[in-house]
């Protein structure tokens, strides 16, 4: 920190990173670069035409060229008949989504980590059937539960609040397999066994050794979950019946719904697609953040597998 | 971290040291469970729990009159026999044998040559790739079904603009197509991220080996790094099993634009949703649910037990 202090950092000591392994030649092939290139249009295209299409009015968007920019700059309009339509509604599903999915992803990632912590860290009777247990119920389909928690929760009087949301998303066997595999690389028994001469207890070592190790794998296991709640259709659609309480996606189908259903209501088009474009935003501009971490969280989970 | 300092106050007992070791064994073994009771109460309430009620649900019959009755595998009898389900069952069915090969085939493709670092901008490709994946399947359909639109879709717009006139991507013939894209759209990425943090955790060594045999970047490819993150692509395939046989978001909003297209029995999962909160048949309901979890269990164990063979089959040849 200090100026005086002339010693190189280490940034200066550790020589620049050379690729992490061996690298026949740096040459870079032209070819591909072209091909990867198209076939990134593919992917981006449609988010493009979103754009493009949330700056129209409602019949521009459909008297222009679709992808690109035509007739008036009616963004702001567009954005201000979308945060006031229906006494603002949509403000209320962008805060219930963030709401549902932050709660349903921080409960998911401290459960899976506690679970795959215990799992590779631990010998018990029953680790065997309860680990295949979990992976079983990867392949549980929806649909057979979604029903019957349905009926479940509509008798304990819990459907049409944020609980009948959060607490099936709470689950998640990916993540408690993420998270075995990420434990077993990133947690070293010798450091548990350190901790334990010096005395500590298990739910001591496990929050101040484990979980410090255990970055990347957090941030997976959090965002996968996060998406899976934030994108979620099904839950949502059967669990909610008050508009008041639908997060983005079941919103958006509505504000659809009424728009394909025509009648006076034409002037949706174009705030369907505003609020489709503003409601990827919060998340694309997550990923681009967090992309870092999570790689390093799946590297594991992907080999192991 | 690695010496804490002291933890006084710990607990400093120091009994013999065989009865020590035991005493420790089951206060770890302890820890073991109540590290794992949050998640097992949250998953029996919100997995086992539905389940087995589901199963029963199955089991009975809503009868005008005289409510709720035994019917033993009757639903299940009538699933199997019925049409609708199965039309749906063959239209998934088919849709899994066609795009998920499709699919993970790109995202191989895509994380293979992004590995090789020989394009320039990959990380930037990499995560252009993958941004759809953030993209909620509600908002992939409805944007999707503007952008196949007839008239004012710019699918069309171009098509026409080159001559080859209207497609209609929304027709009952082409609209699973039209479907798979979505999907594919959406999913490539999240395929080609799994595959691609396989690969990135590939030892060197391996390489070195190809290396002085003199394989060029294919052989590589195909000798190497195919097999090695071989795991992982399986964990690719299981996800996409799961995936194409519970498609729901998609026809179910697909319906709004183009309801000749779309059957209520399109896919099984809507089918189940339309059954049970429109026909308010909530016993058949379950029964479908079930059929297709046991369909979803099949079709992963055969996938997996096809590259377990494959793998002894190798380790014999070699």
């Amino acid at each position: 920190m200090t100026a005086l202090d002339s010693r190189p950092t280490d940034a200066a000591i550790v020589p620049p990173r050379t690729g992490r392994r061996y690298n026949p030649d740096k040459r870079r092939s032209i070819l591909l670069t072209v091909l990867l290139w198209l076939c990134v249009l593919y992917f981006v295209l449609p988010i493009w035409w979103l754009l493009v299409s949330s700056t129209k009015d409602n019949s521009t968007l459909f008297s222009t060229f679709g992808l690109w920019f035509g007739g008036d700059f009616s963004l702001f309009e567009n954005l201000q008949t979308l945060f006031t339509v229906r006494d603002g509604i949509f403000v209320r599903w962008l805060v219930n989504t963030l709401v549902y999915s932050v709660s349903a992803a921080l409960g998911a990632t401290v459960l899976a980590t506690m679970a795959g912590y215990a799992f590779a860290k631990y010998d018990f009777p029953g680790k065997k059937a309860l680990f295949s247990a979990t992976l079983g119920a990867v392949m549980i389909p929806l649909t057979a539960l979604a029903l019957p928690t349905y009926l479940l929760f509509s008798q304990a009087g819990l459907t049409d609040t944020p609980w009948a949301v959060i607490i099936p998303s709470l689950v998640s066997p990916f993540g408690v397999y993420l998270m075995r595999v990420y434990a077993a690389d990133a947690i070293d028994d010798s450091l548990l066994e350190a901790a334990r001469v010096d005395g500590a207890g298990e739910f001591r070592i496990f929050r101040q050794v484990g979980l410090r190790l255990l970055g990347p794998g957090l941030v997976t296991v959090f965002l996968f979950s996060l998406v899976a709640t934030w994108n979620n259709y099904f839950l949502p659609l059967i669990m909610l019946n008050s508009s008041d309480l639908y997060p983005i996606t079941v919103g958006l189908a509505q504000l659809q719904a009424a728009a394909s259903a025509g009648g006076g209501s034409q002037a949706l088009f174009s705030t369907v697609i505003t609020g489709s474009f503003v409601s990827i935003l919060p998340l694309v501009i997550a990923f681009l953040f967090l992309q870092r971490y999570w790689q390093s969280g799946l590297a594991s989970g992907g080999v192991k597998g | 971290m690695t010496h804490a300092p002291a933890l006084s106050g710990e607990r400093t007992i120091t009994p013999s040291p065989p009865r020590r070791t035991n005493l420790a064994k089951r206060k770890q073994r302890l820890a073991a469970y109540l590290f794992l009771l949050p998640f097992f109460v949250v998953f029996v309430a919100m997995l086992v729990v539905p389940l087995v009620y589901a199963g029963y649900l199955s089991l009975f019959e809503s009868k005008l009159i005289g409510g709720e009755v035994f019917a033993g595998f009757a639903n299940y009898a009538r699933a199997i026999t019925d049409p609708a389900f199965l039309g749906g069952l063959g239209r998934v069915a088919l849709f899994f044998v066609v795009q998920v090969p499709i699919m993970l085939g790109l995202a191989l493709f895509f994380a293979l040559a992004l590995d090789s670092a020989r394009a320039h901008g990959s990380k930037a490709v990499r995560m252009l790739i993958y941004m759809p994946y953030a993209v909620p399947a509600v908002v992939a359909t409805l944007m999707w079904g503007y952008l196949y639109g007839p008239d004012f879709g710019p699918i069309a717009q171009i098509a026409r603009a080159v001559g080859f006139g209207t497609p209609d991507f929304l027709a009952p013939e082409s609209i699973l197509g039209a479907m798979m894209n979505i999907v594919t759209w959406e999913f490539v990425g999240y395929n080609m991220i799994i595959m691609y943090a396989a690969l990135r955790s590939i030892p060197a060594e391996l390489y070195e080996a190809a290396e002085i045999d003199g394989a060029g970047q294919f052989r590589l490819a195909w000798s190497v790094k195919i097999p090695a993150i071989r795991p992982a692509i399986l964990l690719t395939v299981i996800f996409s099993v799961i995936g194409s046989f519970q498609l729901f978001a998609e026809p179910s909003l697909l319906n709004a634009i183009a309801p000749d297209a779309i059957t209520n029995a399109f896919t099984p999962n809507y089918y189940a949703y339309n059954l049970a909160f429109i026909n308010q048949e909530l016993n058949y309901a379950a029964a479908i649910a079930f059929l297709l979890g046991i369909v979803i269990a099949v079709v992963s164990y055969v996938v997996q037990l096809g590259e377990q063979r494959r793998e002894r089959r190798e380790m014999r040849m070699s």
